[in-house]
């Protein structure tokens, strides 16, 4: 394209960033004028501005010296950071491509069982092929769920809206009964099987070691792991490939019109979506040990649902942020009993707090949905404007 | 069909569209309409609402498939071909009722004109690696051109749903030069606009033409602004064609003063 006359009448001087080489070294920018850009590749970063930097420096700072809390906690807090991997997944398929599925909790098991059927002992009782090393499993669990993803995708093609999320729950259900009845891969119902063994060239995460003990180890591997995934998902959603699925959510039709390969970008959702599922599933039960085929079902594929909702619809920090809270929620309903006397510790009894869990998830959606789409994710943003001159200069 | 159909000089055109038929259960859309489109030609195609503008466009770009009747492309025959393969050959359109990706930016839907210019997949994507990020730049460099010419700098980072109506038939347009067409369909681009708003419409779509030599096919329900920017007009009704020349053949035209401007001057 011919260079077009360029019209320079009554432009925003803060939101305009000059003609600039884009090969150009990257530029200071000025005190104070956080949304001046000198380069485009500046404001193209991930974390284009410096209030963003010094945050997600904090936040990384408290998760590094959370490692100091108690062995219970760090569990509990290494099985958010696992759910948000698998959250992020379920976002780029729900949130950026529009595609809802139910089904994320299937490409979980096909992760785990993937994994767990690598590491697992050949000698033992289930299925299991001995190879340990986690930079072995981890990968082929979520190339293995993305397979399933993929082979599921030609639905979406077809499928819009309700339609796809019917179909993908009917996926679950379709899994929970081959799991169950497959023994030899799954150890059935009741009984389940060892979980894949975190190990990274000699060095196992899941038993304590001169570096912490087991809790602190593991903890420490899901925080990197999920930094990694998280990053890796911001870089996908500012790409052609995020900004692709976003038009397919927005207006499918216009983004075949302009470009955009309908199907293959859907499959692509779907495989990317499956992948980190696939990853999270491999991860999840390392922390346990152990594993039922039961765990599979459509709660998991709902808490999921619940993390994008909860956390913010189509941003990475949100997803993070939903799978924390829902996470801990369990945590904080174990407390109701000895706050609130009605409500019993046991599943036997109604209202137990079980009920209440499941109640809660349901009232959060609702109170989300009506009341800030934009989950906690969009909190933070009114919280943001609202101290928006502090503690750093916007 | 009257008048106009030979361009001066030898170049082949860029569309021809023979003898296309469309009906959808009963009604129907298009009957027999052919025409041809020179290299940087403004062709214009006007009627009445429902003379089957809109469904022109959309065989076109390949979202509605005729019954009979041939279209060439560059040459090519496009029947049958997905939309995206007809826009990866370069034909761009903006729609009726503004089509854009209403949550995202300006210039999000801008890099999105740019998709298949692209030349990198999912895993330099997710890792960011030289090749996606240089190509990104790059294209950003061109998006920002285009923010420049069509005087889009204000709204560049508002998501499109936030923008006033006439700013979004803007972006529309922008998304469309951003695919760096060969060939672009502008539908009805001036309605609902003010008349401050489609004088700069006019305004941009003539530089688009004189400026980067790529031809156009508009359409618009009245006569007014295709009278002044087209070179050709072909005026349908009811799916049929009426008269196809210049503005002023098809203004003298008995035909088309009898049956669509109703006796009007
Ligand atoms: N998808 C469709 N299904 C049924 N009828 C259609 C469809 N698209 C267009 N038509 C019909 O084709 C005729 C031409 O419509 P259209 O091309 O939109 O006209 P225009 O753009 O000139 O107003 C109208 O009678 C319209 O009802
Ligand atoms: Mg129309």
């Amino acid at each position: 394209m011919t260079r077009m006359t360029g019209r320079t009448g009554d432009l925003e001087a803060v939101a305009e960033p000059p003609r600039a080489d884009p090969a150009a070294p990257r530029a200071r920018r000025p005190r104070g004028r956080p949304l001046l850009y000198t380069s485009y590749s500046q404001d193209m970063a991930l974390l284009d501005t410096r209030a963003k930097k010094v945050w997600l420096a904090l936040l990384l700072g408290v998760a590094i010296l959370s490692s100091g809390l108690p062995d219970d906690l760090l569990i509990l807090l290494a099985g958010g950071y696992v759910a948000a991997i698998g959250a992020i997944g379920l976002n780029i398929v729900t949130g950026y491509a529009g595609q809802v599925s139910l089904g994320h909790a299937f490409f979980v098991a096909v992760g785990a069982y993937a994994a767990a059927a690598l590491s697992g002992d050949p000698e033992g009782r289930v299925i299991g092929f001995g190879i340990t090393n986690m930079i072995v499993w981890l990968p082929a669990a979520g190339l293995v769920a993305a397979l399933a993803g993929v082979l599921v995708a030609p639905l979406a093609a077809r499928l819009r809206g309700l339609y796809l999320a019917v179909v993908t729950l009917g996926l679950v259900f379709l899994g929970e009964h081959v799991f169950k009845e497959w023994d030899d891969l799954t150890g059935g119902p009741g009984v389940g099987r060892p979980a894949a063994v975190p190990e990274l060239f000699g060095f196992r995460f899941d038993v304590d070691s001169a570096l912490g003990t087991r809790a602190q180890s593991l903890y420490m591997l899901m925080l990197v792991l999920l930094v990694v995934f998280a990053v890796a998902a911001r870089n996908l959603a500012r790409s052609r490939i995020g900004r692709a699925f976003s038009a397919i959510r927005d207006r499918d039709i216009a983004a075949e019109v302009i470009g955009v390969p309908l199907t293959r970008y859907k499959t692509l959702a779907f495989a990317i979506s499956s992948f980190y599922a696939g990853c999270a599933g491999a991860l999840m039960y390392t922390i346990t040990g152990f594993f039922d085929p039961g765990s599979f079902n459509l709660l998991m594929s709902v808490q999921f649902i619940a993390m994008i909702l909860i956390g913010g619809v189509a941003t990475v920090s949100g997803a993070v942020a939903g799978a924390l809270f829902i996470t801990l929620l369990p945590r904080l309903t174990q407390e109701l009993p000895a706050l609130l006397p009605f409500v019993s510790g046991d599943t036997t009894q109604t209202p137990n707090v079980f009920q209440i869990q499941v109640a809660l998830y349901g009232l959060l959606i609702v109170l989300f949905l009506v009341f800030e789409p934009r989950g906690l994710f969009g909190l933070w943003v009114r919280v943001r404007a609202y101290w928006k001159s502090w503690p750093f200069s916007y | 069909m009257t008048g106009g159909e030979e361009e001066p000089g030898a170049a082949p055109p860029v569309l021809t569209f023979e003898d296309v038929g469309l009906s959808f259960a009963g009604v129907t859309a298009i009957d027999g309409v052919s025409f041809e489109v020179a290299p940087a030609e403004l062709f214009a195609v006007i009627g009445p609402n429902g003379a089957g503008k809109t469904s022109v466009f959309n065989v076109l770009s390949g979202v509605y498939r005729p019954q009979r009747g041939r279209v060439t492309f560059l040459g090519e025959d496009i029947l049958g071909l997905p939309p995206h393969r007809i826009a990866e050959m370069g034909l761009a359109r903006t729609f009726q009722n503004v089509e854009l990706f209403h949550n995202l930016t300006v210039l999000d839907n801008l890099m999105l004109g740019r998709h298949h210019h692209f030349g990198y997949g999912p895993l330099s994507a997710l890792l960011w690696l030289g090749r996606a990020r240089r190509q990104e730049l790059a294209a950003r460099a061109r998006v920002e051109d285009i923010i420049d010419f069509l005087d889009l700098a204000a709204w560049r980072r508002h998501p499109v749903r936030l923008l006033p109506y006439g700013v979004q038939k803007r972006v529309e347009l922008g998304r469309a030069l951003a695919m760096e067409p060969r060939l672009l369909l502008l539908d009805e681009p001036v309605a609902g606009m003010n008349l401050e708003e489609t004088e700069d419409m006019a305004r941009f779509v003539l530089d688009a033409r004189d400026e980067l030599g790529v031809p156009i096919v508009l359409v618009d329900h009245d006569m007014g602004l295709v009278m002044d920017l087209a070179d050709r007009v072909l005026v349908l009704d009811f799916g049929r064609p009426v008269a196809l020349g210049t503005p002023a053949e098809v203004q003298s035209d008995p035909e088309v003063i009898e049956a669509y401007l109703g006796g009007a001057p």
